[in-house]
Order: C-alpha cells, then structure tokens, then sequence
C-alpha cells in the first residue's frame, strides 16, 4: 500500500466524547499492615539498628507503611538462619519439597486479587498488567518450578544435580512480586536456601510474600526477606556465608556485583539491562506490529528491561507505522494505576521520573522530533505521557542508553543487512523483537540477533517455561524453564 | 464506474496475525464501562440496530410486530432511541416501509440471492432493484464466496460495482460472510475489495453460518476501514451481524469501533449492530441503571 | 656443525636442542639440519609476533626449547580482530562442516603424532606419556567432532508456554573465546580447551602454555591444514603475566576460558571481565585421566548463550476455533 495513502493530511476524530467513567479497583479487600519487619527465621523482627523507611505510592505520593531497613548485622542474621535451614531442606524428599512450593502457588492464586492491588498500589503499574500478568505469572513461576523438584535428574544428562546451599536475591522494582517469583521458585525447588532484598520503593508483595510461606508452612529459614536499599544488597553479596548471587538490576550494579565477587566462590546470575531492537518489516502484519510496538515499548510504563525502546521501521511504511503509532499513542489512558481502564500507570519514582525526563530533554537538545500521548496527567504523583522520538540515529544518547520510561527511539532502515548491524550495533544483548510474514527472514533475523530472547511477530511475552537472560552487557545465565535449574545447581 | 482506474493488487492486501489481533481483540473487552459510560454507550447501542427478521416463514404480520418494536423499544424508559434500521427481505420492503414512515427508522433489504448468493449477477441486479423500487433505504448484499475463495477477485469486485450501481440513492452494505473466507487474511482482502468496489458499508455476516461476527473479524475490518479513510478521506460504515446478543458485547464493539475508528464512526450513520435479541439485553441494562434493580425478560417485549 | 653460520641463535638451537646428534660437531658428508622457527598464529597466517621479542624456555634438563615468540598486546589485538572477523562465518557455518572440520584436525594430527611425540618429549615427558597424550589429543577432537550436529539436539529445548506461541530455546555461541590453556599439558591441554569452544562456533585466542609451547604452533599447522577458517583458531606464545590484563580487559572478547592454576591471573582477568560484562569460565587444571574430564559436553555448553525464541502459532483449524 506504500506511501501513497500518506500526505492526505487526515485525522481520524480520536477526541472522542466517549470517555470512560473511572472504575477503580476496591482496596478494602486488602490487608496492610502499618509496618513491616524484617522476616528472619520464619518470624517477623525488628531491624537491629531500629531503622525504618517510607514506601509510598507513587500515584498519589502518600505513605503506605514504614519499612524495616536490614543492615549488615539483620543480613548475617538471615544468611545464618537460612545456612542452618539448608541442610534439612535440601535433604527432604525432593516431591515433599516441590509439595510446598505448590502450596505458594495456589495461595497467591487465592489471594491474587489483594496481591494485585497491593502491587499497584506500592508500584503504581495499572491493575490491568498487574490482574492480568504480573500475579498470575508469579504463580505460575511457583507452579512450574514445583514439578522440577524431583525430577531433577532429567534435566541434565550425565549429571547428578546437587543444591548449592544459600542463595542472596536482589530483585528490582519493575516487577517486584514476579521477579520475587522468578528467583525463588527455582531455588527452593532445586533445595537451595534464600536470603531475599526486594527494592526499596516496591517491598510490600515481597513482605506478602513472606506470609504466604508461613502459611504454607515452609521450614523456618528456608526463605528470608530482608528489606533495605543498596547498603542491604552489598551486604548480601558481600557476604561471606553465600553460595550464590542472582541478581536482576541494572548493568552498572551488576557490575559492581560482578566486581565484588571476584575471588569468591559465590556464583552468579546477572540480568541487567538492555536497549532493544524492534524490527518491522514492510511485510509485516502492520496493525499487529503497531500493537506490538505498543506492547513492546509501553508496557509497564516502559520499566521493562527488555522494552523494545529502538524502533526500526523498513523505509515504505514508515510513514504509514509512524501514523498508526501515533494514533493508537492517543487512544492510551495514563493515570490511576488502580482504575481498570488504566494503559499506563504512575512512574515508579520521583527520581526515575527524573531520569525520564532528563533523557526526553537530551533527545530535545539533540534535535530529534518529539511526539506525546495526547492524554492528561493526574495532578499529583509521578506520571510520564507516552512518547516517542524520530529522526534519531544510532549515536543519539536516546538510542544508547537504557532510559527505563515510554520513551521510543524510531529509526529507519533499508536493507536487511542494514537493521542487523543497526540492531546488534549496542553492549546490550537482553530482547529484541522482528515483525516479517516471511518465514525465512524470520529465522534469519531471529537467528542473527545477539540477544537472549527474540519475539518474532509478538514482544514481551513471558512464561515460567521459557528460560529469559541476555547477552553481553545485559547479564549472563538463564531465568525460567529448564535453562534457569542450572543456575541453582551444582551439576556433578 | 465509468472512469477507468487501476485496481490495487487484493493479493498484496495486508497480512494478519491472528494470534495477535485476537489478543489485541480481547484488550478492548477489558475496558471498564460503567455508569454514565454505560447509559450513554447502551443507548447508542440501541440506536444502532438493524433489527433484523430474515426467516422463509416471515410473514407480513411478523414484519409488522417487528417495526412496532424497532419505534418502540421499551416505552415505560423515556426518550428511548429508535433502531437504527429494519432488515428484511426484498418481498416484505413495502410493508415494512410503511410501518416504520416517519420514524426515522430505516428499512433495509437484503439481496442478490441472499444468504448463500449463489445465482446469476442478472437476478441479483433485479432482486437488489426491486427492493430498492419497493422503497428500501439500504442494501444487504452477500459476495459471491465461491468465486471469492476460488481466487476470481474480479469477479467479485465487479458484481459489487454493479450492484452499488443498481442500488441507486440506497446505501449498500456488503455482507462478507466472514464464517466462509476461513482466516483473517481473506476478510482483510475480501474487505479491501468491497471498499473499493464502493460498499457504503461492509458487514460481517449473514447470521446464517457460524462463526457469525466477532471481535477480531469486526476489528480487522474496522482497520481496513481505517487504512482506506486515510488513503482517500473515504467514510465506509461497518456492521458486525450475528452473535452479538448480550449488551456488555455490544458496548465493548463500541470501545473497540471508538478506539479504533473514532468519534465520527459512533454513530448509527457509520456503524450499526445486525442483531435482534440484542435490544432486550440493552433495554434490561438501562432499566438495572435507571432503578438499581436487576430485571426479568418477562417485563421486555418480545417481537 | 658449519661455524660459519651467520645465525648464532639458531646455531645455539642446533647446538643445544633438536638436532639428533647433540654436542657433536658435524660429520663430513652429513647434511645441516633445517631449524623450525616458532611462530605465531593469527588469522591464518603465521606471523612473528608484532613485538619482534621472543624468549627461550628451557626443559627439566636446561635444553632451551626454541625461541618462542613473546606475543604482546598488539598480538592479542590481532588476534581479537581476526577472531571476530571470522565469528560469523564460522558460526554460521553447519554443524555438519563443524564437525568434519574438527575430525579433520584429528586425522591431520594423527598423521603427524610422531612430531609431537617428539616435541613431548622434548619438553620434558616420558616417550609413553607422550604417545597417550598425543593419542588422547587426537580422540578429543574426534570425540568433540561428533558434538557438532549434536549437542543442541541434545541440550535445546522446545518450552510449552501457555498461549498460542511456538517457543523454542537453543545455544548460540558466545563469540570471541581467550583460552588461557593449561600450562602442562601442552598438546592435550590444548585440545580439550579448543575442541569444546569452537565446536559450539566460538572463534577462539588462545594463549599456549608459557613453559611447554611447542606443540601449539605445530597444532596450529595442523588446524591450517584441516580446513579450520583463518582466524578461527588463533594460538599465541608468551607470558602469561604480561597478557592477563588484555584478554581480561578487551571489550571485543566475549569470554574467557581459564585453565591454570594461578589465583592472582584468574582475579586480574575476572576484575577486568567487568568492563563488558564478559563471561568468565574457570576450569581447575587436568590431569586429564578421567573420562569425564575428557569427555565433556558441558564443557561445550560452558560457552554458549541460550537464545528463546518466540513465534504465534495461528490456531484457525478444523473446531474454528479463535476465528
């Protein structure tokens, strides 16, 4: 159809008078407590400087609960508590093990409804993504790792899989019950103990979490949240009682975790960050794609490690992506993360709406052309429009650097050849994304991406089944499906 | 169609993925429609429906109660809309006609040898004509499926044309039947071929065959609608028939239809419901919302 | 021997190493040996090292093995460029290629056993030890050889994810490998680090074992003449100390294959890791005696990326369903 359907100068009547009345999702559902300790030994104490922070929820800033901050002396008292647990733990039968792991999962299937709310409340992603992705996939993280425990020693050939003993977890804001979910499904079920750090603005479904596995009934020390910010990481990994690291992060932490381990025996798992190449094709299925993009860059608030932020349109439908992008950009409703009619929700953080902000104004200064969502903001929390940025080229600062917000970087190609340089032209190597009805190219461009994950006619699609983690600078090992075992096993 | 263009290559027609257009199809549905929303949206719902008998056994009398119904949906409710149209067959247009004069209610007629329009292009020129002398405002017309899935887009494209031609000053709807074409890819070209050959309007199905319409059929051919637009500046209506019989389904077509196509499609110029026990369905919403209670299809007239 | 030789390195070479006749001066009719001179090997060429330097490593009995190349960072640079040169080809070449190529190296090395037991010898080993380590050589390439076309079969899977997606996993290789290859063994050492690296598609820079480097440069010739693409193979001589800090710093080589037995160099090179996040795989030094340590398919998938995959899968079939 090519670029004769393009400079008619039409607009379709988007403005509709339509609009949704809000239909906010209930909290008096939910159970919160004002304050959180730190859960150690399977009970709940008090931090031992007597230190507690605010999370608040950036929809509104107001102030959930006062945080217990873990310091060095909380952290050695959960490393000791959970190396004591091991033993017992790793030695119970294996499908006794994979037992109570399946009660985790079906207790967050009961209580989905409270851990979605919470979840939006203390991270201010809509209730949509988090109803209808983030808990059901945390269960499902549960399910699927349970059935591994004592099946094991199918998994790797030849080998005699052993737990390695206790693993430090430090897990991001992004998707904190789903990345909780990720790193300690497979670790229980493989017999490993855990000490586990969500973030500081994002440590309520985590601390939930930890009520689960009492009621589950889980041994004492078998799995330990300690909450804190960067101090309470480094004293995790730094520890000196740890087997293993798994972190998910950003690249320039897990480099200093990385750093910080050398000449240790502490093992690791990093997924850091990425800059995504979204590739469409003239070929491609061009509505699904445009969706797709969507999906792919706005997702989460664009808080997506593997968000398709570079976008890469073939030549002759540029015009015509361009359009439709901007069109279905205008039909996404930013505010209230607990309305069910919410596309995207609060920012995480101030600071992260700073960062935002400061990467839209560099691509300003850089002279790229710049578009927004048409939608309005709430007058109070931290809300980003949806956007996107054209005319930009590989060394924009825009294209470079990871910026974790809605913010897309569109760029044009020519030739295949072309877009696979372009794509792989980055340190990052975590997703990238390839829009073609052609089989063959698919395989070509799917095959020629260096990154861990590549959605071919689809993006950000996750399953417990499906192992995630990049290459180069976005990490090293696998989380999810067979690959993610290894992680927590010493394969003798 | 006296002026000679070149016709575009249907077979370059957009692709489309169906797993992603059905999920995409399912996004609309998770949109929260309540209170103000809500009435609004069911009233409109209302207001676009082609209320429809296409039966061997319709007869005048049935016909009759029908265009009553269509001018008074509910009228213990005030200030209720109309529908939109009465749909009919060609040998009952003058009745209706005169039911529903003065109204505002449109009748529609379908034709060329509806459903299966397996019969010659001059009986379909005839069978669409008499309809329109009988008085009918709008045309159902079905394309020809086997010439369609046999590859002859010509052919297709050519009957349309003519028939557009034969419909005069009425409105031609043309039916796809989009439970034959088999994947979203043949009701984009089929869709594609039907807007070029001049349908005011294309619509999803006869009622007949099953599937009849749904979300992602409705939603690949709201984009082809939306491509043609900006192609040419061209309005074409869009009419989902069969299958939509529950008001929450209605009202996520019209969040679908409003995020997609805009305001300028939410009306019943643009977009229409083929459907009759919809209107029961929207009437007893609008009664739950006017007075809280939850309401018994006994209290709602049947015709 | 002719005193008039203008070479007096290679003259003490002769002299003081591989000539059958050590110490004794040259008969009348015999005729003068031709010396090997050790060289490096980059991008399927053999240069001298770039530095012009070399050094002379001696074995148990104070014999100098020969002037060895002292390969400097430009070396390594080469090395990389050439390294990454070749990934994609190498690569992208069948797994079926691959594994011919590999047997190739066996079948090459095979017929040049006597050589290497020689250089083993040489170098300080009995002639039995030396003749089970060339063997061992040789079935290492052959074992990895079959390796090829099948480790994906074996370790990829096909993950069944909820929703209408085809998603598979399967192992890509790294890229540029560092082997840092084991000090004693000289040759076995050299096949059991290289085999499971390029039979994956890595493109490989590997520094010889700083003491035995013989046979490193002799292999190289046998990976010349097996078909091995230039630059897939790149071997260097030289001191471990002075190197460390390029392989673990250069931000074109994806990972590193460490197999000595030095703490200090594995720090140094994880600490610079960092940079680019490079892969780090450290391998206790082998004896090489077990079959698992020589048979090793692990050792393959050590360096690799698993890669998912995912692709709809349209489900319009005989139900209608999702139509």
């Amino acid at each position: 159809m090519g670029k004769k359907d393009l400079n008619t100068g039409l607009k379709l009547g988007v403005d509709s008078k339509w609009q949704y009345s809000p239909a906010p999702e209930s909290t008096s559902h939910i159970n919160l407590k004002k304050k959180y300790d730190l859960f150690i030994d399977g009970k709940w104490v008090a931090p031992s400087s007597g230190k507690y922070f605010d999370t608040i929820n950036p929809a509104t800033e107001e102030k959930i609960a006062d945080i217990a901050e873990a310091n060095e002396k909380d952290v050695d008292k959960a490393v000791k508590a959970a190396r004591k647990a091991f033993g017992p733990w790793s030695k119970l039968p294996a499908k006794e093990r994979a037992k109570f792991i399946y009660r985790i999962a079906r207790l967050i299937q009961e209580r989905a409804r409270e851990f979605s709310v919470i979840e939006s409340l203390d991270g201010g992603k809509a209730i949509r993504e988090s109803r209808d992705v983030d808990v059901p996939l945390a269960a499902a993280h549960f399910f699927y790792n349970a059935g591994w425990a004592d099946k094991l020693d199918y998994a790797f050939p030849g080998k005699k899989p052993e737990a390695i003993g206790v693993a430090g977890q430090i897990i991001p804001w992004n998707f904190p019950l789903l990345m909780a979910a990720w790193k300690l499904a497979p670790a229980l079920a493989c017999g490993n103990t855990v000490v586990l750090k969500p973030a500081e603005t994002t440590p309520l479904t985590a601390l939930k979490l930890a009520e689960l596995v009492q009621e589950a009934g889980l041994p004492d020390g078998v799995v330990n949240i300690v909450t804190g910010a960067g101090s309470t990481g480094s004293s995790i990994v730094n520890h000196n009682d740890i087997d293993k690291i798994a972190f998910t992060g950003s690249t320039g932490v897990g480099k200093i975790i990385q750093k910080s381990i050398v000449g240790t025996n502490k093992r690791a798992t990093l997924e850091l960050g990425g800059k995504a190449a979204n590739i469409i094709f003239e070929d491609a299925p061009i509505d699904q794609a445009v969706e797709g993009i969507i999906n792919g860059i706005y997702f989460n608030q664009g808080h997506v490690c593997c968000a398709g932020s570079r976008l890469f349109i073939e030549e002759p439908v540029y015009d015509q992506v361009i359009r439709k992008l901007k069109d279905r950009i205008n039909t996404l409703i930013v505010g209230d993360p607990l309305d069910k009619n919410t596309d995207i929700g609060a920012i995480n953080s101030k600071a992260q709406l700073k960062t935002i902000k400061d990467y839209i104004k560099i691509g300003k200064k850089e002279g790229a052309e710049f578009f927004e969502g048409s939608c309005s903001l709430p007058s109070k929390g931290f809300f980003c429009k949806p956007t996107l940025f054209t005319g930009v080229a590989q060394s924009n600062k825009i294209v470079q650097e990871e910026i974790f917000g809605p913010v897309l970087a569109v760029q044009t190609f020519r030739s295949v050849d072309e877009v696979i340089k372009k794509a792989n032209n980055t340190p990052y190597g975590l997703s990238a994304g390839v829009w073609t009805d052609k089989g063959s190219k698919i395989f070509n461009l799917t095959s020629q991406m260096r990154a861990g994950v590549v959605w071919a006619n689809t993006y950000n699609k996750f399953d417990p089944a499906s192992p995630f983690g990049g290459y180069k600078e976005s990490g090293f090992g696998r989380e999810g499906g067979l690959h993610g075992l290894s992680a927590y096993l010493n394969l003798n | 169609m006296s002026k000679i263009k070149t016709l575009p290559d249907f077979t370059k027609s957009p692709t489309i993925d169906q797993t992603s257009i059905i999920e995409k199809a399912s996004r609309f549905q998770k949109r929260s429609i309540k209170k103000e929303t809500k009435i609004f949206g069911l009233k409109l719902a209302l207001n676009m429906i082609d209320l429809t008998t296409l039966e061997g056994k319709d007869t005048p009398s049935k016909v009759k109660q029908m265009c009553y119904k269509a001018q008074h949906m509910h009228d213990s409710y005030p200030d209720l809309p109309t529908a939109a149209a009465v749909c009919v067959y060609p040998s009952m247009v003058s009745i209706a006609k005169k039911e529903v004069k003065g109204s505002g209610v449109k009748v529609a007629s379908v034709s060329t040898a509806f459903p299966a329009g397996q019969a010659p292009l001059s009986v379909k020129i005839d069978d669409t004509k008499f309809a329109v002398d009988s008085g009918a405002d709008e045309i159902d017309m079905v394309i020809s499926r086997g010439k369609f899935l046999n590859g002859d887009y010509n052919y297709v494209y050519d009957e349309i044309a003519t028939i557009k031609e034969a419909c005069g000053k009425a409105r031609l709807k043309v039916i796809l039947e989009t439970g034959e074409l088999g994947t979203f890819d043949k009701v984009r070209r089929a869709s594609d071929i039907a807007i070029h050959a001049g349908a005011d309007f294309i619509k999803t199905s006869t009622g007949k065959i099953s599937p009849a319409a749904t979300m992602p059929v409705t939603l690949v051919m709201l984009e082809a609608i939306k491509d043609h637009f900006y192609k040419t500046g061209k309005m074409v209506g869009m009419k989902p028939a069969g299958g939509i019989s529950n008001a929450k389904l209605a009202l996520h077509y019209l969040v679908m239809v409003n995020e997609v196509l805009g305001a300028d499609w939410m009306n019943n110029t643009w977009f229409r419901f083929g459907a009759s026990s919809l209107a029961n369905d929207l009437l007893m919403q609008l009664e739950k919302q006017r007075t809280g209670i939850y309401q018994s299809s006994d209290y709602f007239s049947i015709d | 021997m002719s005193t008039k030789t203008k070479n007096v390195s290679t003259k003490d070479l002769a002299t003081e190493s591989l000539s059958n006749n050590n110490g004794n001066g040259m008969q009348k009719n015999e005729r003068l040996e031709v010396l090997k001179t050790y060289k490096v090997y980059i991008g399927g060429k053999f240069p001298r090292t770039e530095s012009g330097r070399y050094y002379k490593p001696t074995n148990s009995k104070g014999e100098i093995l020969g002037n060895i190349c002292l390969s400097s960072r430009k070396d390594v640079r080469n090395s990389v460029v050439a390294a990454r040169k070749a990934f994609t080809g190498w690569s992208g070449a069948t797994a079926f290629n691959k594994s011919q190529i590999l047997y190739r190296i066996a079948e090459m090395l095979e017929t040049r056993k006597a050589q290497f037991i020689e250089e083993i010898v040489f170098q300080g080993s009995t002639e039995a030890e030396a003749k089970e380590e060339v063997a061992a050589a040789v079935e290492t390439f052959v074992y990895y050889a079959g390796w090829a076309d099948k480790f994906q079969q074996v370790f990829s899977s096909v993950n069944p994810v909820s929703g209408s997606y085809f998603n598979f996993s399967a192992y890509e290789p790294m890229g540029v490998v560092g082997i840092i290859a084991p000090e004693n063994n000289s040759l076995l050492g050299l096949a059991q680090s290289i085999a499971p690296a390029i039979v994956g598609g890595n493109t490989v820079v590997v520094l010889a074992s700083e003491s035995k480097p013989l046979c490193s440069i002799t292999l190289s010739e046998v990976f010349h003449t097996s078909d091995v693409p230039g630059g897939v193979i790149n071997v260097l001589t030289g001191k471990l100390d002075e190197l460390v800090s390029f392989f673990g710093s250069h931000m074109d080589v994806n990972a590193v294959s460490f197999h000595r037995e030095s703490d200090k160099h594995l720090h140094t090179i994880q600490e610079l890791a960092v940079d680019n996040i490079k892969r780090v795989k450290n391998y206790t030094p082998s004896t090489y005696k077990t079959e698992a340590e020589t048979q090793n398919p692990y050792k393959i998938i050590d360096l690799q990326e698993v890669k998912t995959t995912w692709h709809p899968i349209e489900v319009i079939g005989a139900s209608g369903s999702g139509y």
